[in-house]
């Protein structure tokens, strides 16, 4: 078999190279399928048979037999090989911003299957129906379902029910009963379909696939709440469509059309309904379930992965054993879940599910549309110039339609209605994908008789959608400017979001209203109180400004260490280099203790910044090799601070490297003021005469360097201690994050001792506040200085 | 209230004033009855009527702001002892939405309406700048209702968003200039981007439906 080579770089030699790759393979693939065809047609059972049928006179040095692995190596070749046109397709970097990632896939399929349809070859049997709904639909649907960014969902809730359900009951019945008044017409030859028939084409040809338009849509940065529209429907819809073909399968399966009476209809909307409402019940169970399971499992870290999956996979399918719907149950478990369980497992294991799932939807996705395009090369075609066009017009009729009459309704609602821009841009999302192709795929042959003709309309819907509007959405986005998300990670913008949430909170409850910001407090309340308790391992308090305000600081140390470790030389040189630049600030000792509060609070963050890319991860790789960088660094730190002890704090007074908060470099009389009154009204917080932010490093001290180097250094053997009086301090993970904090602690004690005699007063409060000035103080002097919280536009 | 008359002239004074509809006044009204217990004025005390109010981490804030001068546009600082229905109006309308429909120096002038009544919330020694004092004031509230969070992380992430503050406003500053506090033109800019309208208003609906969606 042809060995996998590298690829070199380069988008074209990558395409040829992947062509000739599946032509020798598959060449091999036919050529050795011919001749083991003739000595064995099943199983693996009769690989022994087949070698011992013709009497072997002598031992055969090699043999070949290509059908024993054939399934298995057809379809990892499928993977590999849209793993790398992929590769390709994110070298060229152009690429990816004119057309979306499904569109590259689809054609890779499309290549796979000329390459097959013209060695004539048979396909493996990638999809059939117990395949396709058993083991590809899950992942894909777990990892959506996981990756939801819950807040901006949970608040847009109701508009997007509202869309998303009735949206795909408006698309569904208006596109089927549309394309039945087409099928009356006689002319086009279709009489023989009838309601039910065009119905369940109706519903599965509107089972909308977005992920071009959540692409596109991220990487413009649109605003939230349109976001939120697409992804929610993007959420539901799978599950409603097939919730809505099952039934539609289900009346087909009763034989005569005409016995359907009310009754039926009735019981087919009560049956909708309970299967939509009892799979999201399941799911949720299953997520606490596991989300109590997990809280056990912190001494075989290595199984946690294995939970998640299993029980998501569990709810699945226990809800697909009621007839109920598996899809909207592991979204729901999903979505339950994650919130205890990222605080639950290791910081290796939430990696490794991270990862899991991506790849794992990734592998589904890529077989489907393979396949897809597989099967668009392929005998089985029926084209009906009528019914394919009609289809077409019609599904981009009744989603304008369904878009422009639901968003209008539900702008009554909503004090913050979407535009008529935006309406534009969710009508123009509406790109079919494959879901809808599976679902045409598997429509059962002995009651549709004409089902090639359903799948060529798909698949005409699905290429048009998916590279028409899938390439001309970026633009669109573009040219009509929608409004712009404005997230930025800022300390400030948490505290005021913070609260506006709780002065909004206040103010209703003082009008006596009730809005959904009181049911969110009090499920928040709810869930403090019971749900983390039970679900969480060792409660620790999570609040989104102290773990924004840690992840600043973690960010800002790694880009100074990144930025730093360019510059290896001498501090006072460092520092007379930077001093004309961007100051900024080491807090090493923070970093450290960041470290393992971010490995608790981080993922309180994850969720806010809203990045929902479906092919991609964020790369996290910076932190680990910030971790590296940052050991290396306090080493080389510690080492030239013992050569030249004053070293650090050597230059002179006059050094003008202070930032924002000035240390008032002349007045220290005002100054020992400060400290005076700031050591008293630690507790108090109420100073009258001092509107300048100072900074007491240290109480009386006479000459100006004494008062220059306490400013600076501060006690140093507070840090220890303060690392241990943050309360998220503790050893969970033993892992890297301990390394890390060891190597620096001999660092500080090690001027701690110079400065010890320095120390007069050393109480909790001046050490707790000092151990403030440290963090800026101490990189001042290794030049460092990189503000570990602010950003510099 | 008294003759149908004189009220509804009253009511369409209100209205005028406030901006409201002779609707929401009348809901507020009731409202306002039931927390003053059938008085004309409201003390500070009779905010301990609302039972929700009190799990609210910031509700001295609250409360202070209903009878912050600055607010009822009665003087530049002190507090209020009482209120009356025309105040309580008054503090209430900050929180109305923004009528986009007007031009765009009244959306504007709205929303620094806003911003101001946030500013003061803030500032509560009515200096016309927030301190740091008052910035770590107001994150030991907002995290008070966390009990395993401290005090010492509570200022720290003050000061860092005071440090952050000041990158915004002041950009690069001189060695020995020291950072007062954030006035009320830096606030403005803090909030540049984020959009106001969106966040600060509370749905003024017949009381008894439940909005469910934004």
């Amino acid at each position: 078999m042809a060995p996998l080579m590298l690829l070199p770089p380069g988008p074209g030699s990558c395409r040829l190279l992947l062509l000739l790759l599946a032509l020798a393979s598959s060449e091999a693939a036919s050529d050795s399928n011919e001749s083991a065809n003739s000595t064995a047609q099943d199983a693996p059972s009769a690989r022994l048979a087949a070698s011992s049928r013709e009497p072997a006179e002598r031992i055969s040095v090699f043999e070949l037999d290509y059908s024993y692995v054939q399934v298995p190596y057809e379809v990892t070749l499928w993977i590999l090989l849209a793993s790398l046109a992929k590769i390709g397709f994110h070298l060229y970097r152009r690429l990816p911003h004119l057309m979306p990632e499904s569109c590259l896939l689809i054609l890779v399929g499309v290549l796979v299957g000329s390459v097959i349809f013209g060695t004539d070859h048979k396909s493996p049997p990638v999809m059939d129906s117990s395949i396709y709904f058993l083991y590809l639909l899950p992942p894909i649907v777990l990892e959506s379902g996981y990756f939801m960014p819950t807040r901006p969902f949970f608040e847009n809730l109701g508009s997007i029910l509202w869309w998303a359900g009735l949206g795909a009951l408006i698309n569904a019945f208006g596109i089927g009963l549309s394309l039945y008044l087409v099928c009356q017409v006689q002319a086009f030859g279709l009489g023989d379909l009838h309601l039910l028939q065009n119905l369940l084409f109706g519903s599965l040809i509107s089972a909308v696939d977005p992920v071009a338009a959540l692409a596109v849509f991220e990487e413009a940065r649109v605003n939230e709440q349109l976001y939120m529209m697409i992804f929610g429907e993007a959420l539901l819809n799978d599950g409603i469509s097939v919730v809505l073909y099952n039934i539609l399968i289900a009346f087909t399966k009763m034989h005569k059309f005409e016995d359907i009476e009310p009754v039926d209809i009735l019981a087919g909307c009560a049956r909708f309904i309970v299967v939509g409402c009892g799979g999201v019940f399941f799911g949720i169970i299953f997520g606490f379930i596991s989300a109590f399971i997990t809280r056990f499992t912190q001494n075989i870290s290595a199984i946690e992965p294995l939970i998640v999956f299993m029980f998501s996979y569990l709810s699945y399918l226990a809800a697909e054993t009621l007839y109920l719907s598996g899809i909207l149950a592991i979204t729901a478990c999903a979505v339950t879940m994650k919130k205890y369980v990222e605080e639950n497992v290791s910081q290796t294991s939430y990696t490794t599910i991270k990862y899991f799932m991506k790849m794992l939807s990734s592998v589904s996705e890529t077989l489907i549309f393979i396949f897809m395009g597989v099967s668009t090369i392929g005998k089985n075609h029926e084209w009906n110039w009528a019914f394919i066009c009609f289809t077409l017009v019609f599904c981009q009729i009744w989603r304008a339609i369904s878009v422009f009459a639901l968003f209008y309704v539900s702008n009554q609602f909503r004090t913050f209605p979407f535009s008529f821009k935006d309406q534009c841009i969710i009508f123009y999302s509406g790109v079919r994908g494959a879901g809808s192709f599976s679902l045409a795929f598997l429509l059962p042959l002995s009651l549709f008789p004409r089902k090639k003709l359903f799948v060529t309309a798909t698949l005409v819907v699905i290429y048009f959608t998916v590279f028409i509007q899938g390439i001309t959405i970026g633009p669109l986005v573009r040219y009509l400017d929608v409004r712009k998300t404005n997230k930025k990670e800022s300390i400030n913008e948490e505290l005021h979001i913070r609260l506006m949430d709780h002065l909004k909170a206040g103010m209703e409850d003082v009008c006596g209203q009730w809005s959904h910001y009181q049911v969110r407090d009090k499920f928040k309340k709810f869930d403090h109180k019971y749900l983390r308790k039970i679900l969480i391992r060792k409660n620790l308090p999570k609040s989104s400004i102290v773990s924004l305000y840690k992840k600043l600081e973690m960010k800002q140390a790694i880009e100074m260490v990144e930025t730093g470790i360019l510059s290896p030389a001498a501090f006072s040189a460092l520092q007379q280099a930077q001093r004309t630049q961007e100051t900024k600030r080491l807090s090493p000792e923070d970093v450290e203790s960041m470290r393992d509060i971010l490995t608790h609070n981080l993922y309180q963050v994850r969720q806010r910044t809203l990045s929902y890319n479906k092919y991609n991860l964020k790369p996290q790789s910076s932190e680990k090799q910030a971790k590296e960088i940052l050991i290396r660094r306090q080493n080389t730190l510690r080492e030239s601070l013992r050569e030249g002890r004053r070293l650090p704090w050597g230059p002179q007074a006059g050094a003008k490297n202070v930032r924002y908060l000035s240390f008032p470099y002349g007045k220290q009389q005002a100054w020992r003021r400060n400290t005076g009154a700031t050591e008293a009204t630690d507790d108090d917080s109420s100073e009258p005469g001092l509107p300048s932010i100072t900074f007491s490093a240290r109480p009386q001290l006479g000459s100006l360097r004494e008062s220059w180097l306490a400013r600076e250094v501060i006690p140093m053997k507070s840090l220890p201690q303060g690392t241990m009086t943050l309360p998220f301090h503790d050893s969970r993970d033993p892992g890297l994050g301990r390394r890390a904090v060891v190597r620096p602690r001999p660092l500080f004690l090690a001027l701690d001792e110079e400065f010890e005699s320095r120390e007069e007063s050393d109480e909790e409060a001046s050490t707790l506040r000092s151990r403030w000035t440290v963090e800026r103080g101490h990189s001042r002097e290794h030049g460092q200085s990189h503000s570990p919280l602010l950003r510099r536009k | 209230m008294g003759a149908a008359h004189s009220a509804s002239a009253e009511v369409r004074e209100l209205e005028g004033k406030t901006g409201f509809s002779s609707d929401q006044i009348e809901q507020l009204h009731r409202r306002f009855k039931q927390l003053s217990g059938d008085q004309p004025t409201i003390r500070k005390e009779n905010f301990s009527n609302v039972p929700d109010l009190e799990l609210n981490p910031i509700r001295s804030k609250i409360v202070r702001a209903f009878f912050d001068n600055r607010n009822l546009r009665k003087g530049p600082s002190g507090l209020a002892d009482e209120i009356n229905f025309e105040d309580f109006l008054t503090i209430m309308s900050y929180f109305r939405p923004i009528d986009t429909t007007l031009g765009e120096e009244q959306v504007e002038q709205s929303r620094k309406e806003k911003l101001r009544f946030l500013f003061h919330m803030y500032d509560s020694d009515s200096d016309g700048r927030i301190t740091l004092e008052e910035y770590r004031n107001v994150v030991e509230e907002l995290l008070s209702g966390n009990p395993h969070i401290e005090k010492e992380s509570a200022r720290s992430i003050a000061d860092g968003a005071m440090m952050e503050a000041a990158s915004v406003c002041v950009g690069q500053m001189e060695p020995d200039q020291v950072y007062e506090g954030i006035t009320f033109e830096d606030f403005l800019k803090i909030w540049q981007g984020i959009d106001i309208e969106t966040k600060m208003h509370v749905r003024f609906l017949n009381m008894e439906t439940i909005a469910l969606c934004h």
